[in-house]
């Protein structure tokens, strides 16, 4: 079975050495996807950032392979999208099966003009390889391989952290700590934050075979399919002639007999034959889903797993973890710069604690169709089953996992509209992407040019009103019809865009507000509100 | 000319599913049973058309074996 891959030194601080603590204005623990995506996201917003992992290798254990379109969306603007585009398989049809009978398909992407899928699949050791890479060119990034947290004194303003490392302890002062360290995160567990929700008793098995097999590219799963009779089974590509295997066993299943290799080659080559396979990695889950109270307390904030925990149907664990951790950088580094209001950190928990509460409700109904509690429950399910292929109503209900869409923040960030607005841009989501052409006749694509800061984006008014009025409160300004040309009307359709229209976007891509026509106090007044100051 | 809608009604087919499967959550087989008995006679009457209620019995027997 498939080992570490990718090892890293431990090296050395001259915080190690100093004779005072050495504070710092970010320490982030845990070097996953989560805490890795906040450190680069910071350190591109030029605050400095100690990024800590207990470990010194990627690569083993269990992990997350579907990576959604919001989330390359925010690996991109991290400097790493395009490689992981290139690398990953490009997937966006789904077929569902009850027995060995197709009950529907969908396509999860039918419309063009974005530059990122709905979704790649990727071994996420390749993904944390690329961020680490891209950690390691920036400067202000300091990546502190086999540095084990041990130790948290609470402070008013900031947190005191004891490091255990091969050369001994140490210890470091953080005006902001961010604990990205996971579902058994140290610090939730060194605050003693209760982290109560739902365990599901069925156990699942989870396998990458590597095979050679000409299986089409797209997300196949099976309720009670006949080489897995009376569970669900579900089949997915990844890299490297690399497959996703995941077969429901059950609650009584035991997990030491099930991780026995025979064990498992019996059940797979029901799945796969006559195909040759290797594997590479197996493991047995169960599932949670939980959160905690709040993610933020005082200076010590959770981002991902540490804070909350989804089942993996319908990838909404590590996908919304770095969708936090952009949530929270910019207004971390707003607050650090003076920038923002106190209250900007509070939104930070309530709009992820929004986005965790509609993840876990999304995931507990997957869960609960697949994995029904109780023989009146299954009755159900199966009518269901039953009557899909006859009505369309039924077909409906079938659910292996609901597509991951980014949250719709209802936030006190967002500034309402006065006037209605149509189209697929929404207050309070990330805004869509389109196709847009440069003066020089090249392509290109919205979301590539809104960077790290507030952006205003205007449509020309046809010289009614000055193509480029003065600048607001130092945000870019582009300008639809001069910077950039909606060559194809898609930017028009998505934003339902007039002469004249402007629109507020955060740091985060989130449309905060939007007007019919240019109104620099407005503009401004809406800038400040995002900012809560 | 069938009466009888298959097609989806529900904005949110999940939380449709959701509230059904929660109204037998620690049901035993047969206290779930009586509840959709009643849940039947409910539904029906709501329904309020015979033809559109032997339409549905027919669909809900032809899907018996459906499986």
């Amino acid at each position: 079975m498939r080992q570490a891959i990718y090892r890293y030194d431990y090296r050395r601080s001259g915080d190690q050495d100093a004779r005072a603590v050495v504070r710092h204005p970010v320490v982030v623990v845990g070097a996953g996807p989560v805490g890795l995506a906040a450190a680069i996201d910071l350190a591109l917003r030029r605050v400095p950032v100690v990024l800590l992992d207990d470990a010194d290798r990627i690569g083993e254990g269990s992990r997350g392979i579907c990576w959604s379109k919001r989330t390359l969306e925010i690996l991109d603007r991290l400097g790493v999208g395009e490689r992981l585009l290139a690398h990953g398989v490009t997937w966006k049809l789904g077929k569902v099966f009850c027995g060995d009978e197709l009950l529907f398909s969908f396509d999860l992407l039918p419309e063009e003009g974005h530059k990122m899928p709905a979704f790649i699949n990727l071994q996420q050791f390749y993904l944390e390889k690329a961020l680490v890479d891209r950690a390691l060119e920036i400067d202000g990034l300091d990546l502190r391989w086999k540095n084990r947290v041990v130790g948290l004194e609470w402070r008013n303003d900031g947190a005191r952290l004891t490091i255990e490392t091969p050369q001994g302890r140490y210890r470091l002062d953080a005006d902001w700590l961010i604990a990205a360290d996971g579902a058994r995160s140290t610090i939730r567990g060194l605050l003693g934050l209760d982290f109560a929700g739902v365990t599901f008793e069925d156990k699942f098995l989870i396998a990458d075979v590597r095979m050679a097999a000409d299986f089409p590219t797209e997300r196949r799963f099976w309720f009670a399919p006949t080489f897995h009779s009376g569970q669900s089974a579900l089949m997915h590509r990844q890299p490297d002639d690399v497959w996703r295997i995941d077969l429901q066993l059950g609650p009584d299943a035991d997990p030491e007999a099930e991780q026995e290799p025979r064990r498992v080659r019996a059940r797979l080559d029901k799945v796969l034959a006559p195909h040759a396979y290797e594997l590479e990695w197996v493991s047995i889950y169960t599932f949670n889903c939980r959160r905690l109270d709040h993610f933020v307390h005082g200076r010590v904030i959770f981002v991902g797993d540490s804070a909350h925990q989804v089942s993996p149907f319908g990838a909404r664990g590590a996908n919304s973890g770095i969708q936090d951790a952009e949530n929270l950088a910019w207004k971390l580094t707003a607050v650090l710069a003076g920038d923002g209001g106190a209250a900007l950190i509070a939104s930070y928990d309530l709009e992820r604690v929004q986005a965790a509460d509609e993840n876990i409700g999304h995931s507990t109904r997957s869960t609960d169709f697949m994995s029904p509690h109780s023989g009146a429950e299954r009755r159900l399910r199966d009518a269901v089953l039953a009557l899909a292929p006859k009505a369309e109503f039924a077909r409906r209900m079938v659910n292996s996992g609901r597509l991951s869409l980014p949250t719709v923040y209802d936030s006190p960030l967002s500034t309402p509209d006065e006037a209605p607005f149509a189209g697929a841009a929404k207050l309070g989501a990330p805004v869509p992407d389109a196709p847009l052409m440069r003066p020089d006749g090249t392509a290109t694509h919205l979301l590539e040019n809104l960077r790290h800061g507030f952006e205003l984006i205007r449509v020309t008014d046809g010289g009614k009103g000055a193509a480029r009025p003065d600048g607001v409160d130092g945000m870019a300004l582009t300008v639809i019809g001069a910077d950039f040309f909606d060559h194809n009307g898609i930017f028009t359709q998505r934003f339902d865009a007039t002469p004249g229209a402007t629109y507020l976007v955060r740091p985060d891509q989130h449309l905060c507000a939007r007007w019919r026509r240019f109104d620099p106090v407005a503009a401004a007044r809406a800038h400040r509100r995002a900012l809560q100051r | 000319m069938p009466k009888l809608v298959t097609a989806a009604q529900f904005a949110d087919p999940d939380a449709a599913y959701r509230a059904l499967a929660d109204a037998r959550r620690n049901l035993s087989d047969a206290a779930a049973a009586e509840l959709d008995a009643r849940l039947v006679l409910i539904l029906a009457n709501h329904i309020g058309d015979l033809d559109v209620v032997r339409e549905a019995i027919v669909l809900a027997k032809a899907s018996r074996d459906g499986r």
